[in-house]
């Protein structure tokens, strides 16, 4: 069995009807527990009182609004070399869902920014390299629904997904690249000392999974929403025609 | 139950508040995106079902 298989629309929408309310399910089940002890049950920071709870919201947020982007990436590479429709239409579902994870990394940090850094906004390197991600989502999305055709707009976008890589992985690590800025490093390592300290860490990765799931689940939903209005245009074409 | 926030009150709910509005939205808007794509092709495939045959 080959991968490739799944681009077949057929496949996919067989597959992800098995695979969606087992989805659904885990996402509801992780993000319940992740936020719910998070928020109730676990202790403030020394440093940070009670603002470290929205480490449970921003972290996720903002390392699921840099992975759909990557996601995207790979979808329209593939879209690009081997011209299969699924991956185009994956990555225009997953941009929506990638853009709401950037809004709620974005606000939880300026929440968060506020009595920690006395401000809800600086010009911090992560901080810009994120708000340009932020509106090369919008771009992405105004993009595909100003074009017509849809291979053309599969192919505007996937180039636009290229060049906005680069903030996006600008994003992740622009806090290595140059140490000025007041955001910190990451919160999650595999070095234990760079790690945040265990009460938080576990619930925080349960979130991180949650987020992960809200990811997939919502972007099966919506390819399979694409692939169907993708079937309704080929139809309609074919009324107009007979 | 409920743990005290102290002074950071609003910034926390705000956080979670703005987060739950935004998902919750993202996904009634996905749901509804869905039931009328749905809803439109069963529509076009009858009507083409019946006039093929």
């Amino acid at each position: 069995m080959s991968i490739w298989e799944y681009a077949n629309p057929k496949k996919f929408m067989q597959t992800s009807a098995w695979a969606l309310p087992w989805a659904v399910g885990l996402t509801v089940l992780c993000l319940c527990v992740g936020l719910i002890w998070g928020f109730f049950f676990t202790p403030d920071d020394y440093k940070q009182g009670s603002t470290v709870k929205i480490i449970y919201l921003h972290v996720p947020a903002a390392m699921m609004a840099i992975n759909a982007w990557i996601m995207m990436l790979v979808t329209s590479l593939i879209w690009i070399v081997r011209r299969h429709h699924v991956s185009a239409l994956a990555a225009k579902a997953a941009a929506p869902v990638g853009l709401t994870f950037t809004l709620i990394a974005l606000v939880t940090g300026a929440l968060w920014g506020q009595p920690m850094w006395g401000t809800w906004w600086a010009w911090d390197p992560r901080l810009t390299s994120f708000l340009i991600l932020t509106l090369f989502y919008f771009g992405y999305i105004a993009l595909w629904a100003a074009i017509e055709d849809p291979d053309t707009a599969a192919d505007l976008t996937a180039i636009l997904c290229l060049v906005g890589s680069a903030f996006a992985l600008l994003s992740r690590y622009a806090v290595n690249f140059w140490n000025q800025g007041l955001h910190q490093g990451a919160s999650l390592s595999l070095d234990k000392e760079e790690n945040v300290s265990d009460v938080f860490w576990i619930p925080l990765v349960i979130s991180i999974v949650g987020f992960v799931l809200l990811f997939v689940t919502l972007v099966l939903m919506r390819t399979r929403t694409e692939i169907r209005a993708r079937r309704l245009s080929a139809l309609l074409a074919r009324e107009r025609v007979a | 139950m409920m743990p005290d926030l102290g002074r950071y009150a609003f910034v926390v709910f705000g956080s979670y508040g703005a987060s739950v509005a935004l998902i919750v939205g993202l996904v009634v808007l996905s749901f509804w995106q869905r039931a009328r794509v749905k809803r439109a092709l069963a529509e076009v495939e009858a009507r083409q079902g019946k006039s093929n045959g």
